[in-house]
């Protein structure tokens, strides 16, 4: 028995089309949702918000609070826009039967996962934007200047791929959306309190910033506190030094580790 | 519960599925000689066999459906219809037996192949922020000469909520909602398992006509459902599946001996309700007329439902 009378005139769209469709319909999903564009895009603008309003003290060399925490909160923006963002979507997506119709259909699955990437490539840029606009109009914080742009935009797409991949990832392990949200907001609530999100890295205790190590929020907000940071405050690091040939190296791990997870793990039905 | 029924391994290029390795031979769970699938059928399976642990869910079961035609598969939950449907929609992996779907094997699914499907799966395509014209555009995308999207909303009778977000929909316009994403690709080959559960009769009729209208387009067809009426107006043929295996395959008006069936015609006479079983039910009456000086009080001449049928034979197989 073959398959050999099975059509081979059936033919495909091209697939630059496919993705442009694709990309059409994951940014409509998320910003026609109100509770993705609040909690994603909105929190971390409120909250540079209240903490450059509450906490403006001077933490060394004349730089204030609010242009530490600016590195931060953009580090915890992108952690929403990638990790949470797609462990909360692509978790819903599977419980509802959104994955499975799409595996019924012709679509290429790169189609699915390119039309992800520019979901969160739109929303990282759209959170980093409106971050600067704020921290520069009502806090006055400095825009970055000359190669710390360079180290800027290395910085967060790394930190956006791994934590997508992430996300991706962490997806298979909820069983819907609620459980996913259930499961990846503490988590990263945690991980912004001990990463040097909320306070100052150096005043977190040792055995906390072991951990957060570990993760990548802790290497994005130090990669991108070179960016916001004069030099001199680099001494305030652990390691005296921004260490961004580490941060790098972290942050390409946990790709490559959040890569090998998401192709051993993802499904496109529920179990 | 080794009730399988197994090709003998060797038998073509492809590598021996796991089952068939095993080694041996049908051993006549299902009945007839072994054929060969039907590689110009829409679909053909000989001997599928699926198991969920211990549970055989799918127990050695044959069919046959043509191009062209609407297929109806009947039976109770549980019986396999939703597991063999999702067999040949390339959605789960059979432990025995042969499958070709429009002359491919489902396990080895190709885009080439999934763009002359259509499925409309029992679960739903899915929420969506999207509006019904960005959700069938958007499936219309991914074929090389889909339908025309407003067109299709037209033929399922969303043109009024063309607009209108996905999430907001009713349950039967949801559902319709599914239909045209299943047909906006020119399916040649369209699934439907249970299309219409929750409708309100006259969605149920609409519907009903726009499947016809889509068989008068070639459309081949596999329908799942649990409404008999629904079988009966639609389908071409039946099949009836009880505990995995498939009972019987007929057309409607023939489904288990039906056609044949003794009538039973009952009247009132002397105040007493009386019926009788008769092959010949035309001369009964004929017959019975002549008792009564104008008409039969209360005379009706009744076949077999499909339901009784239907109910009669899932009920002998538990």
């Amino acid at each position: 028995m073959t398959t050999t009378t099975s059509r081979t005139d059936v033919v495909l769209p091209p697939l630059t089309r496919v993705y442009r469709s694709r990309a059409s319909v994951e940014l409509k999903e998320f910003f026609r949702q109100r509770e993705s564009v609040v909690f994603t895009l909105l929190f971390p603008v409120i909250l540079l918000g209240v903490f450059g309003a509450v906490l403006d003290y001077d933490i060394g060399a004349g730089v204030s609070f609010t242009q530490y925490f600016m590195a931060g909160i953009i580090a915890a923006g992108i952690l929403g826009a990638s990790l949470q963002n797609m462990a909360i979507s692509i978790a819903t997506e599977r419980s509802d039967g959104t994955l499975k119709h799409l595996a019924g259909t012709p679509m290429p699955k790169s189609a699915y996962f390119i039309g992800k990437v520019v979901q969160v490539l739109a929303v990282t840029v759209l959170i980093i934007v409106v971050l600067l606009a704020v921290g520069g109009l009502a806090y006055g914080v400095p825009l970055p200047s000359g190669s710390d742009w360079v180290t800027f935009a290395w910085v967060a797409a790394l930190g956006a791929a791994a934590c997508t991949l992430l996300g991706i990832a962490v997806s298979s392990l909820a069983r819907n959306g609620r459980s996913a949200s259930a499961m990846v907001t503490p988590i990263a609530l945690v991980l912004q309190f001990i990463s040097g999100v909320f306070f100052q890295f150096s005043q977190v205790p040792t055995w906390m910033q072991t951990i957060a190590s570990l993760f990548p929020l802790k290497w994005m907000a130090q990669g991108l506190r070179s960016v916001f940071l004069p030099d001199v405050l680099a001494a305030q690091e652990p390691a005296g030094s921004w260490e961004l040939d580490r941060v790098a190296l972290v942050l390409g791990l946990w790709c490559v580790a959040g890569l090998v997870l998401c192709v051993l793990t993802f499904r496109w039905q529920d179990r | 519960m080794q009730k399988d029924s197994l090709l003998p391994t060797g038998k073509g290029p492809r590598p021996p599925h796991p089952a068939q390795a095993q080694g041996g031979t049908r051993d006549g769970a299902a009945a007839g000689p072994w054929r060969e699938p039907d590689p110009d059928a829409a679909i053909s399976i000989r001997g599928l066999v699926k198991r969920y642990g211990t549970a055989t869910a799918v127990d050695g079961l044959d069919l046959d459906i043509h191009r062209g035609e609407i297929f109806a598969l009947l039976g109770p939950n549980g019986a396999g219809k939703t597991t063999t449907v999702e067999i040949c929609e390339g959605f789960r992996r059979r432990d025995g037996g042969e499958v070709r779907v429009l002359g491919t094997d489902p396990a080895e699914a190709s885009r080439r192949w999934k763009a002359q499907l259509g499925i409309v799966l029992q679960s739903g395509a899915g929420d969506s922020q999207l509006t019904c014209r960005e959700l069938v555009r958007a499936e219309a995308s991914y074929h090389a000469d889909p339908r025309d999207p407003d067109e299709v909303l037209e033929l399922v009778g969303l043109t009024e909520k063309a607009d209108a977000r996905g999430r907001l929909l009713s349950g039967g316009q949801r559902r319709r909602l599914d239909v045209a994403l299943g047909i906006v690709g020119r399916p040649t080959l369209l699934f439907l398992d249970e299309p219409t559960t929750g409708f309100d009769p006259e969605a149920r009729r609409q519907f009903w006509s726009l499947i016809r209208s889509l068989r008068d387009l070639g459309t081949t067809m596999l329908l799942t459902t649990h409404y008999l009426d629904e079988a009966e107006a639609l389908a071409d043929r039946v099949g009836v599946i009880a505990h995995g295996r498939l009972v019987e395959v007929a057309v409607p008006a023939a489904l288990g001996g039906r056609g044949q069936a003794p009538a039973v015609v009952s009247w009132t006479e002397d105040g007493v309700r009386r019926t009788a079983d008769t092959a010949t039910p035309t001369a009964f009456v004929r017959e019975l007329a002549t008792r009564f000086p104008g008409e039969v009080p209360d005379l009706a001449v009744a076949r077999p439902t499909l339901e009784d049928v239907y109910l009669r034979m899932i009920g002998h197989e538990q």
